[in-house]
């Protein structure tokens, strides 16, 4: 796989219900989904949960295939816990035992459960990222870290640093395969010899992908000093964050959802 | 003559399967001959990067097979490897690959993963800095102490240590001025005459692959429209616009005297072949 | 008419290191007349580019003055003023450019001088159609090609409303239709909306459209008129590194051969007529 075909949190435009959400709502929305998904613990609770992300999904326009397809990374680490879970629940029900494993039906539920959990989890943040532009999502984190500003947080250059980050990963991603290729084309090999020699065989890559972040950063702030960038002060936006009769509504209703799932989940459905 | 690394039928996608898939190249058959300077030219996103790189085994192709010397570069891992030392590539900018501590160091980067000895090693190092004028007090500096022109020179002579028997160069003499320009083909061309090796030039500028190349390819959207020596591939005035490509202005000053109604080829392309077309029409002897 | 900028006596020398020649700028005198678009040509190292960084105040004069509409550009407490006066673009428009979406790039600028929301807005989207890239305006960047990056560039400084603009070799990373579209973007925004424009360059067929041209060598200004007067200097030209176009450089080959020729015939289409007298003389058509 080449790196630029890396889609990690990359941004769809669009103009859903979803999209137009205030970044805001949607930031404490994917937090209250979170805060379900582990309050939820058996059929009912996961299948109202279930639905709540497929109606976002759906209402979003963002096709199913991309939430899929960014799920591919982190499917070692979800088996992996699956495994876990399947072999080391403790429980009355044994289903099968060979040798030192021993697989109970709560080892199935939870094994099951958890990797709906994480599934989910993943699904559900990705479809923040993928109907928020990062911008709106720093702004969005910016309001929302405000307050912080008063214990001398500096929420404005956090928020600017982070943007700047994101717009530069696609960049930096396209200059490490150029300099790659560029190196391979002397003979340079990145894929073969020991952990030692890995790591030597870098080197050609990191110095000059280094030299070039820092050149990239020198001639970036000159740009943003001559576009008269002087801080957050006296900074207004282009986009105005407001929150509009939709955002209450998502929020009433998330709230809705988790405290709902949270009683639910504790009555054991 | 054989040529010495030809391509049959060379196709190449992007993201085969998702949404961005892309074919960079469609069924290219491209061949290069045995000491012949080639330009090739074609605009951002025709596929000319994506051919080169296939040429010295840095893509593998989708479908369609790229021959050394007769041998698919493919058909044996070790047999790939060498091509990338026998076949040279400097990529655009090749200032932004230079890592090491000194001068030396880096352009010694290539032989040494060939493999070779510190003898010929230091040979080839000093050779190859010779070729692109570098002194013999530079190569012990740091890379990053130099100018642009000169880090573009260490950065060449990289490629050149390797003595390829092709030298791809993508767009050499990128953001450099007139002067810079001169001394990096001038470059080109000593090393071209010296190992008589085979050069391609990648080229935006016509002006500059006019005077320099024996033979032209042209590639648009991922095919070769037209190929040939510089004056047939020039007669192409229209389509090569269109293809964001141009000719040289002395072509296009030549095809507007011929359209006022003068009895002259249009198709030079150089400034000497300029003067000695009018001056032949003015009927003055030319020496 | 009057000079947005102007320089008096202007030196600049980075600070020394050992074994180098530190001046950069060695007595440059300037007016720059408002609503102009003047080339500055020269070859790498010749201090062009540092003469630009000194028309906004991204770099101070060791000696002499600049003034920016008036302002000498050391005053610091008007360095806002200065810079909203004169925008920048730069070389490589992938260092430029500050967001991932390309309209709240552009929006950049008048953010940071705190301009309210809606006329943020009006002034983005009347900035990307001035550079024809309003289609392009929900886009991420990085996909953009090196033409339409530095277009997005140009865009984003236009909308803090600059009277002038500089550019630094704004065409040297593109390909002939990235360029192209460049130079035609910044003659637009010259003719039509008056902007001022000084583009700094090392292609002297971009230079040749300007309606000045200043050449520059060693830190000084070598050479300052209409391009057409400039460019029939070959000889002076060619001893300071830099060529002429195809065509200038041809009527002097045969100029040289005693025909009787101009030099200042730039255009494919004046290059042409000459030739076309010449022969017209000598031969029956």
């Amino acid at each position: 796989m080449a790196l630029k075909d890396i889609t990690l949190g990359q941004y769809f435009p669009g103009n859903s219900p979803v999209h137009r959400l205030d970044p805001r709502t949607k930031l404490i929305a994917v937090v209250l989904y979170i805060v379900a998904l582990f309050l939820a613990n058996w059929f009912v609770t996961y299948a109202i949960m279930f639905l709540v992300l497929a109606g976002a999904i759906a209402i979003s326009k963002v096709p199913p295939k991309s939430i899929l397809r960014g799920l591919k990374p982190v499917l070692f680490i979800v088996v992996f816990t699956a495994v876990l879970n399947l072999f080391y629940t403790p429980g009355d029900t044994v289903l099968a035992q060979f040798w030192i494993f021993t697989i109970t039906l709560e080892g199935v539920y939870r094994a099951f459960f958890m990797v709906i959990r994480i599934m989910m989890l993943i699904s559900g943040t990705f479809l923040l990222t993928y109907t928020t532009s990062p911008i709106l999502l720093t702004d969005g984190l910016e309001s929302l870290m405000n307050p912080l500003k008063k214990i001398k947080v500096p929420v404005h250059e956090l928020a600017m640093m982070m943007s700047i980050a994101l717009r530069f990963i696609p960049t930096l991603i396209e200059e490490t395969d150029k300099i790659m290729s560029a190196q391979r084309a002397r003979g340079a090999d990145f894929e073969s010899g020991n952990l030692i020699q890995r790591a030597k065989a870098l080197l050609p890559l990191l110095v000059p992908l280094f030299i070039s972040a820092f050149r990239r950063a020198d001639e970036l702030a000159t740009a943003m000093e001559c576009r008269c960038y002087h801080g957050g002060e006296g900074r207004t936006r282009l986009r105005q964050l407001k929150y509009k009769t939709a955002d209450y509504v998502t929020l009433l209703l998330f709230l809705a959802i988790t405290v709902g799932v949270g009683v639910l989940g504790r009555l054991g459905l | 003559m054989d040529p010495i690394i030809e391509t049959k039928n060379l196709t190449h996608t992007y993201s085969a399967g998702t949404p961005f898939e892309h074919t960079a190249l469609d069924g290219v058959d491209f061949c290069a001959y045995p000491g012949e300077y080639l330009g090739v030219i074609g605009h951002t996103g025709s596929g000319k990067s994506t051919l080169i790189q296939h040429l010295n085994a840095l893509l593998k192709p989708t479908s369609g097979t790229v021959l050394f010397q007769d041998t698919d570069i493919w058909s044996d891992p070790k047999i790939t490897k060498k091509t990338r030392f026998q076949v040279g590539l400097v990529f655009q900018y090749p200032e932004y690959q230079l890592f090491e501590e000194t001068v030396y160091k880096d352009i010694s980067f290539g032989p040494k993963n060939m493999g070779l000895d510190e003898k010929e090693i230091d040979r080839r190092v000093r050779a190859a800095a010779y070729f692109v004028g570098l002194r013999d007090d530079q190569l012990d500096k740091s890379p990053f102490e130099l100018s642009g022109g000169q880090k573009r020179r260490v950065a060449i002579a990289g490629v050149i240590a390797m003595e390829p028997k092709v030298l791809i160069l993508d767009e050499p003499t990128a953001g450099l001025d007139p002067e810079g320009v001169e001394s990096i083909l001038g470059n080109i061309r000593e090393y071209h005459q010296a190992h008589n090796a085979t050069i391609i030039l990648v080229s935006h500028s016509m002006e500059e692959v006019a005077r320099s190349v024996d033979r032209l390819v042209a590639v648009n959207d991922g095919k070769i429209p037209f190929q040939g020596a510089p004056r047939e591939v020039f007669r192409h005035g229209d389509e090569l616009e269109q293809m964001g490509l141009g000719v040289p202005q002395l072509t296009r000053v030549f095809h507007r005297l011929k359209a006022m109604g003068v009895d002259i080829d249009p198709s030079v392309y150089t400034l000497d072949q300029a003067k000695q077309a009018i001056l032949t029409k003015l009927g003055k002897v030319v020496d | 008419m009057s000079a947005i900028i102007q320089t008096r006596d202007l030196h600049f020398s980075y600070p020394a290191a050992e074994g180098e020649t530190p001046v950069v700028l060695d007595g440059v005198s300037l007016e720059i007349e408002e609503g102009s678009f003047v080339a500055v040509l020269g070859h790498n190292g010749c201090g062009k580019s540092t003469l630009a960084k000194h028309m906004n105040a991204i770099l101070l004069p060791s000696g002499g003055t600049v003034y920016v509409d008036g302002i000498d550009t050391s005053d610091e407490d008007r360095l806002l003023d200065i810079r909203r006066a004169v925008g920048m673009v730069f070389q490589n428009p992938d260092n430029q450019i500050v967001a991932n979406v390309v309209e709240e790039d552009v929006a950049f600028a008048p953010e940071n001088l705190g301009v309210p929301p809606d006329e943020i807005r009006r002034r983005v989207d009347d900035a990307l159609k001035a550079v024809n890239m309003y289609h392009y305006r929900e886009h991420a960047p990085h996909l953009l090609s090196g033409g339409q990056k530095q277009r997005v560039a140009i865009a984003g400084v236009i909308a803090m409303r600059p009277r002038c603009i500089v550019l630094d070799e704004p065409t040297a990373m593109l390909d002939p239709i990235g360029r192209r579209d460049v130079l035609n973007t910044i003659k637009t925004l010259n003719r039509e909306r008056g902007v001022t424009v000084v583009l700094i360059t090392h292609h002297m067929d971009e230079a040749a459209q300007a309606d000045r041209l200043i050449v520059m060598a060693k830190g000084k200004v070598v050479a300052d008129g209409a391009p057409k007067a400039v460019f029939s200097q070959v000889e002076e030209l060619r001893k300071v590194g830099l060529t002429v176009p195809q065509t200038t450089a041809l009527l002097w080959e045969l100029r040289q051969e005693g025909c009787d020729v101009p030099l200042d015939a730039l255009s494919d289409e004046e290059c042409a007529q000459a030739l076309f007298q010449l022969l017209k003389k000598r031969l029956p058509l």
